[in-house]
């Protein structure tokens, strides 16, 4: 930008025009890069519904032909898995979501300053762990560490149907499968909620000790509530997280396809996931087509699930 | 009720981590009576407010050192628990802050339901009537006690949370320039409030505002620094009429008279 000296101005001279003669390249290039980004990625979910879709649509068909008959059902097939994958996860937020929010408060809230740091530190380190690595883990190590509790929960509470059956080892059953789903989605839940409640004004949190408020006092008045729609986001984001995981699952868990409450008893569930991962090597024809459809359910499934996480994130989020 | 006993203020030293904010105060506040800080900013009139309830110290590293006696004890024994001296010592901010997620209702019986769990429904509603109309709000929110707190203007926010304070019936209220936020009608209407409630507690205000002052306050003390990174000190404190007239101090009358500040 040029600028003309108002004294030494000549009556001639004409200042410089604020039009310019086109778009600058650079905004150009940069506008188009980033417009291409963003439809890129809305082509490969495109492509991906797509694909589930069509090559699901064999056993789709062959289903309608079998249909009554006992040697081929989609729906026999499909529904046990998804709701081995549903009670998997819903266990494992019931263990990982109060651990997480109890995490998320000693971080934000009661911790010094340096182990908080180092703490958050080392939850981030959690969730960069590869799943395999907690497959390893919870077969090798955690199923037999676990079989006391669950002969304990057998035992005591087995009035209760999920603790009742016939538990043996070695314990592969959904129990230990939800556990080690727990540890894996606890890092997510626990890093978004503990931003969350940093994120509470320091003005309310004043507000409240300074009406005599205790600690706890002040985390429930004003902490929980401020950061109740983030937790549910969280938890929304860990649900998918669990729904979709695989290698994990499908080191633990000793397969099955009942639709059995009995979450102590060997061989009696499977999820989507690792069924998938499981057969596919195999698998072809109908079965492929069929494996395929259990992958759409999933990705409808955890669609819905994140869709109704950013519903609530964006109907908690700050009113005016 | 026993007869309302002066806040005694000995020695006290205000810190933050290594940084001594204030230091060496002593002063007697009277009871029922409304006593205004000014001075400069970062003086720690504000600072020194904190101590009173002991609010200075949820601030990482902030601690006090001295005596502070309400009605004879000192709040800062290591015996004392600060929860039970905010209890007693209510406080209202810059900036009003209702609870967001609160009825205008449960706004003003927050700090009841703190102080002691149990409390009936028509005693809640006469004690939120009571509260409401001590902070001059009644009238203005009687027929939408259910309505988020947030739905109100910036002065009846600020009511609302002067009702939330005196809802718990403390002995002590202190403000923390509570109309800087606000417009000239609903500082108007916050200083008659400070006259009416000078009859109950013993109030104590920090204010910018110097005509503030002089028009709310029977007492007025004066605070100032010697430069960035020295400890505020409370120049003086005398009777409003006397600070703004004739003060003793030249400090104070080179500040009252807009010579700095």
């Amino acid at each position: 930008m040029s600028t003309t000296d108002l004294e030494s101005e000549s009556p001639t001279a004409q200042p410089a025009s604020m039009r310019t003669s086109g778009r600058r390249v650079g905004d150009s290039i940069f506008s188009y890069l980033s417009i291409g980004s963003g439809v890129l990625i809305f082509l490969t979910l495109a492509a991906v519904a797509v694909f589930l879709t069509t090559e699901s649509m064999p056993a789709i068909i062959a289903s309608q032909e079998f249909s009554g008959t006992a040697e081929f059902s989609l729906i026999e097939t499909a529904l046990p898995l998804i709701y081995g994958t549903v009670l998997a996860s819903a266990i494992a937020l019931v263990i990982a979501i109060p651990i997480s929010i109890g995490i998320a408060l000693f971080i934000s809230h009661f911790a010094p300053r340096r182990l908080a740091s180092g703490l958050g530190y080392m939850i981030d380190l959690l969730a960069a762990v590869p799943s395999v690595v907690y497959g390893l883990w919870g077969g090798i190590w955690l199923v037999p560490k676990l079989e006391p509790l669950y002969v304990f929960l057998n035992t005591y509470l087995g009035w209760i149907p999920l603790f009742a059956g016939d538990p043996s080892a070695p314990m592969r059953n959904l129990a230990s499968a939800s556990v080690v789903l727990a540890v894996m989605v606890l890092p997510i839940i626990t890093a978004v909620s503990r931003e969350v409640f940093l994120q509470t004004p320091l003005l309310q949190e004043e507000a409240a000790l300074a009406l005599g408020a205790t600690r706890w006092e002040t985390i429930k008045t004003v902490v929980l509530p401020f950061g109740r729609g983030g937790v549910v986001a969280a938890s929304m984001l860990g649900l998918g997280r669990a729904l979709g995981e695989t290698m994990a699952v499908l080191m633990i868990l000793a397969p099955g396809a009942t639709f059995s409450l009995h979450i102590l008893e060997v061989g009696r569930h499977n999820s989507i996931a690792a069924n998938i991962a499981s057969k596919q090597a195999e698998a072809s024809g109908v079965d492929m087509s069929l494996l395929v459809f259990t992958g759409l359910v999933l990705f409808v499934l955890t669609f819905i699930i994140n869709a109704i996480a950013r519903w609530i994130v964006a109907r908690s989020g700050p009113k005016s | 009720m026993a007869a309302p006993q002066p806040i005694n203020v000995e020695d006290l030293n205000i810190y933050y981590s290594d940084f001594l904010a204030v230091e060496g105060v002593d002063v007697q506040i009277r009871p029922r009576s409304v006593t205004a800080l000014i001075g400069p900013s970062g003086c720690g009139k504000s600072t020194f407010l904190r101590t009173l309830n002991r609010m200075h110290e949820v601030i990482p590293g902030a601690y006090a050192t001295g005596k502070v006696e309400i009605n004879g004890e000192n709040i800062y024994d290591p015996r004392v628990d600060p929860v039970n001296v905010r209890r007693r010592v209510g406080m209202v901010f810059q900036k009003a802050n209702p609870f967001p997620t609160m009825s205008i209702r449960d706004n003003v019986l927050a700090g009841v339901k703190l102080n002691n769990r149990r409390i009936s429904r028509s005693a809640a509603d006469d004690l939120a009537e009571r509260a409401l109309k001590g902070a001059n709000l009644w009238n203005e929110v009687k027929d939408r006690l259910d309505k988020p707190g947030m739905g109100l203007s910036g002065g009846q926010q600020q009511r609302l949370c002067i009702a939330r304070t005196i809802a718990v019936e403390p002995e002590v209220v202190l403000m923390d320039e509570p109309c800087s936020a606000l417009d000239p009608i609903s500082t108007l209407a916050i200083e008659d409030l400070i006259h009416e409630l000078k009859q109950e507690y013993t109030i104590v205000i920090v204010t910018h505002n110097m005509q503030q002052a002089s028009r709310v306050s029977d007492r007025t003390g004066f605070f100032n620094i010697a430069g960035t990174g020295k400890p505020g000190h409370l120049i003086e404190i005398d009777d409003t009429d006397t600070i703004f007239t004739n003060p003793t101090n030249k400090q104070t009358e080179d500040y009252i008279s807009g010579r700095f500040g």
